[in-house]
């Protein structure tokens, strides 16, 4: 009796966690369901000219800002925590390892926010020396490639964590290096673990917000330069719903729900790569 | 190159690169500390706001976070422990909803941040009414942080030794009994872990909040109230006010600071209530 | 909701008698008759008969993989909650009908106890151990609690070790003590037939004669079925040895009888080799 009733209300929580992805998704197709039919695909999608005012709602160029600017965080921040990562396994002495590493959870639980600030207050001014204004897509860049890096470190590491070791002895039996003991056994162990990584990473690029919005410069152009300023699709979102409404807020959802997609499109490639 | 040398660059490159990515790490720390620590001391936590931030303290922010945080984790908690429930004890891990659910949450933690405070406002400013206000904000932050709360629940649940199961099947005691006794007690540790995970990110969380809680900066009088989170005075100090760079540092300074002390209280709390359910009952 | 009243824990607060004393009546006929398990695709065990006397100790004996703990996994219902595990054919416990859908889980579980191979105390005090299995089926007066807790722990020669330390968590005792509380918490539900799954198989020498010492003093009270691997064991305590083999990748029984009748006169082939040691 007792069980039943647990089960009853487990049950219904278990109802409400594995709904609410669905739930999410749905209300934001109905929030913009105005504007996805309403609007051809062609002005919203592929239109660099944003003016709400005007009746322009051009999506392209800050989705492509958007794409630019994790991309370019990824590249430096994905190799760069891969060799942190095996550098701290295989180089580092214990008493800079394990602080090391302690560090970098810290460096991870650091919020967005905090970043953005400082990227604002110190990285902001010193790139404005060589690309004024300062608050450019490189500057962005930098500020993310700082966030994700940590966990970069941590997804190796953990990888690194699961090569038998019985394999290390061998390679330490055959005198192999560090360098050849990584390219050569851990590196095809870890592989299929470090790429579903690196696809997390670039969704929790994606979909940064505040940090970026800080730094970027948020001036709504297609990317061309590293110097110049930039506004990303969720930078848009944060700075224009506290005011937007009618259609103008009906296209701030869906791209919302562009980038939902995108993200899911992800998690689902690193689900379906995991199984296979 | 010969193999020791090839090492030897190995270890170099791996420990100069570490130093580059310490750097700005330590600046930031330094920044924070050289900007903030001035503005920084009681008063600045005991007073309220002025001048839009720019002078003045943060008790009424630090009011606010703390209703956000209560309303969140008082709804998240439940709900995902619940649901780690269930799929530990009545659903076989292979069974078709156990994956479909297992699947939604995966996709959930991964949804950015600005999605949950998009469906906030939506669904519970607007929909159901509650306006911006601390409740909207707290349930929104909630369905962002379920996910993390669900899976590492049933993480340290499954870490619960199938002989205690075992066991009480053979006994034939209730789930119930088993679970409040034995599986939670024993589980707790890890579930705690979860808590403080989501707990921290709960706390700086910025963008969730902006459309859903708002911004006013007043002590708010029921959790019906919009409240500023201490997140949102950051971001609000660095890019709307002028002259708020101190105050947004010494903001930051507490704000890294709560997170901490939060994080390290939620894990010994979780520590006493597994000792005391697992010894002695009158 | 709770099918044993609390009045079935009415105070029988008589320490067990050495067993060559009256043998109790209320042990059961246990009897299997053909009796297959199966996971999935995968035989465990194929129709597998046998019948355990009342009060009499059946040991089960075999090579590993050849069901003998699924057989008796299956007596319990255990098998129940293993996905995709299924039991056909008919076991009896007295008169109740193991597999029948009418019969309550909860009355055929707290009628059948069991040890388990690996030490399973829950991670609660010594006294909590025995304490709570007896709560939850509704035996609430404190006293009559404490009684029980201190009957039982007699029983299994653990109270004059643990008297000082109730309060402390069962996980701190050693291995065999475990054990022995183990088999006190299945003996204060005051079960008719024991299920012992290789209860001596994780144990030290010395803690293993301990354990054999006990169940030799069970026998009598309660119907016993002991899967082990110890032929020798078998041989000193059990009143009647089954052996089981695998056939054709899947279990069965070869033989059952009287412990003389499979070590001294069979004439099975298998039997005979594998209690001589030539296989298995």
């Amino acid at each position: 009796m007792r069980d039943q009733v647990l089960r009853l209300i487990t049950g219904l929580a278990a109802l409400v966690a594995g709904l609410l992805l669905l739930l999410i998704l749905a209300e934001l197709v109905r929030a913009s369901w105005p504007a996805l039919t309403g609007l051809p695909v062609k002005a919203w999608l592929f239109s660099g000219h944003w003016a709400p005012g005007d009746g322009q709602f051009g999506l392209g160029a800050m989705l492509a800002s958007s794409l630019a600017v994790s991309v370019l965080a990824l590249a430096i921040a994905a190799p760069a925590g891969i060799l942190i990562g095996a550098w701290l396994h295989l180089s580092a002495p214990a008493w800079i390892a394990v602080p090391l590493r302690a560090l970098q959870g810290v460096m991870a639980g650091i919020p967005s926010v905090v970043y953005g600030f400082w990227g604002l207050i110190t990285l902001v001014p010193l790139v404005n020396q060589w690309a004024p204004p300062g608050a450019v897509l490189i500057t962005a860049v930098l500020v993310l490639a700082l966030m994700i890096l940590p966990l970069s470190v941590l997804v190796t590491d953990a990888a690194l964590h699961q090569v038998p070791a019985r394999s290390l002895q061998a390679a330490r039996a055959l005198a192999l290096s560090r360098w050849g003991t990584f390219r050569q056994v851990m590196w095809p162990t870890v592989r299929g673990s470090i790429a579903s990584g690196v696809v997390l990473q670039f969704g929790r690029a994606l979909g940064e917000t505040l940090a970026v919005l800080m730094v970027a410069g948020n001036v709504i152009r297609w990317p061309g330069s590293l110097t110049e300023p930039v506004r990303t699709i969720t930078a848009n979102i944060a700075l224009e719903m506290g005011y937007a409404s009618g259609l103008h807020s009906q296209v701030l959802f869906l791209s919302g729900l562009i980038l939902l997609l995108l993200v899911m499109a992800c998690m689902l490639l690193v689900r379906g790569g995991l199984r296979g | 190159m010969n193999l020791t040398q090839r090492d030897w660059l190995f270890t170099v490159t791996g420990g100069l690169l570490v130093c580059l990515v310490l750097l700005p790490l330590v600046a930031m720390l330094f920044d924070l500390l050289r900007l903030g620590l001035p503005v920084l001391g009681w008063e600045f936590l005991l007073t309220a706001p002025s001048n839009a931030g720019r002078s003045g303290g943060i008790a009424p922010l630090l009011i606010s976070t703390g209703w956000i945080l209560l309303v969140c984790l008082s709804v998240a908690v439940p709900v995902g422990l619940g649901c780690a429930v269930f799929l530990n004890e009545w659903l076989l891990p292979e069974s078709r909803l156990s994956r479909g659910i297992g699947l939604s949450l995966d996709v959930l933690s991964g949804v950015p941040s600005i999605i949950f405070g998009l469906f906030g406002y939506q669904v519970f400013a607007i929909t159901l009414g509650l306006g911006f206000s601390i409740l909207s904000g707290g349930l929104a932050l909630a369905c962002m942080v379920l996910p993390f709360i669900v899976r590492t629940s049933q993480q340290s649940l499954a870490a619960v030794p199938a002989g205690y199961r075992q066991a009480a099947q053979a006994l034939s005691l209730s789930q119930t009994g088993m679970l409040w006794r034995v599986v939670l007690p024993t589980a707790s540790p890890g579930i705690a872990a979860g808590v403080v995970l989501a707990t921290g990110r709960a706390l700086g969380e910025t963008a969730v909040l902006i459309f859903t809680a708002g911004y006013v900066l007043r002590q708010p009088d029921s959790v019906l109230d919009s409240g500023r989170a201490l997140a949102v005075h950051i971001y609000d100090l660095a890019t709307n006010v002028t002259g708020g760079t101190s105050h947004g540092a010494a903001t930051a300074l507490v704000l890294l600071a709560l997170i901490l002390i939060a994080t390290t209280s939620v894990r010994s709390g979780a520590g006493l209530w597994s000792r005391y359910m697992l010894e002695e009952k009158r | 909701m709770s099918l044993t009243s609390p009045s079935t824990f009415s105070a029988s607060a008589e320490v067990l008698p050495a067993h060559d004393q009256v043998v109790q009546s209320r042990a059961p006929v246990v009897s299997i008759d053909q009796v297959s398990v199966f996971y999935g695709d995968q035989c465990a065990i194929q129709r597998a008969s046998l019948t355990v006397q009342p009060g009499q100790l059946m040991a089960l004996v075999g090579p590993s993989g050849c069901g003998k703990t699924s057989l008796l996994h299956s007596i319990n219902r255990l098998t129940d909650s293993v996905a995709g595990c299924r039991v056909t054919g008919e076991t009896r416990v007295g008169e109740l009908a193991v597999n029948a859908p009418a019969t309550s889980l909860r009355e055929l579980r707290t009628r059948i106890g069991m040890v388990f191979q690996q030490p399973n105390p829950f991670p609660l005090s010594v006294a909590d151990n025995i304490r709570f299995p007896l709560k939850e089926h509704g035996l609430r007066n404190k006293q009559a609690l404490n009684q029980r807790v201190e009957q039982n722990l007699r029983a299994v020669g653990l109270w004059d070790e643990v008297k000082d330390r109730l309060q402390q968590s069962a996980l701190s005792l050693s291995g065999g003590q475990q054990q022995r509380l183990c088999l006190a918490r299945a003996l204060a539900m005051e079960p008719e037939v024991l299920l012992l799954d290789e209860p001596c198989s994780a144990l030290d020498p010395v803690a293993t004669e301990t354990i054999e010492q006990l169940i030799r003093s069970l026998k009598g009270h309660y119907t016993v079925l002991m899967v082990t691997h110890n032929l020798a064991q078998a041989r000193r305590i059990a009143d009647a040895v089954t052996v089981c083999w695998v056939d054709e990748g899947c279990g069965c029984v070869v033989e059952t009888g009287s412990r003389e009748a499979i070590f001294v006169n069979s004439s099975n082939p298998v039997t005979r080799a594998y209690c001589s040691g030539e296989k298995g």
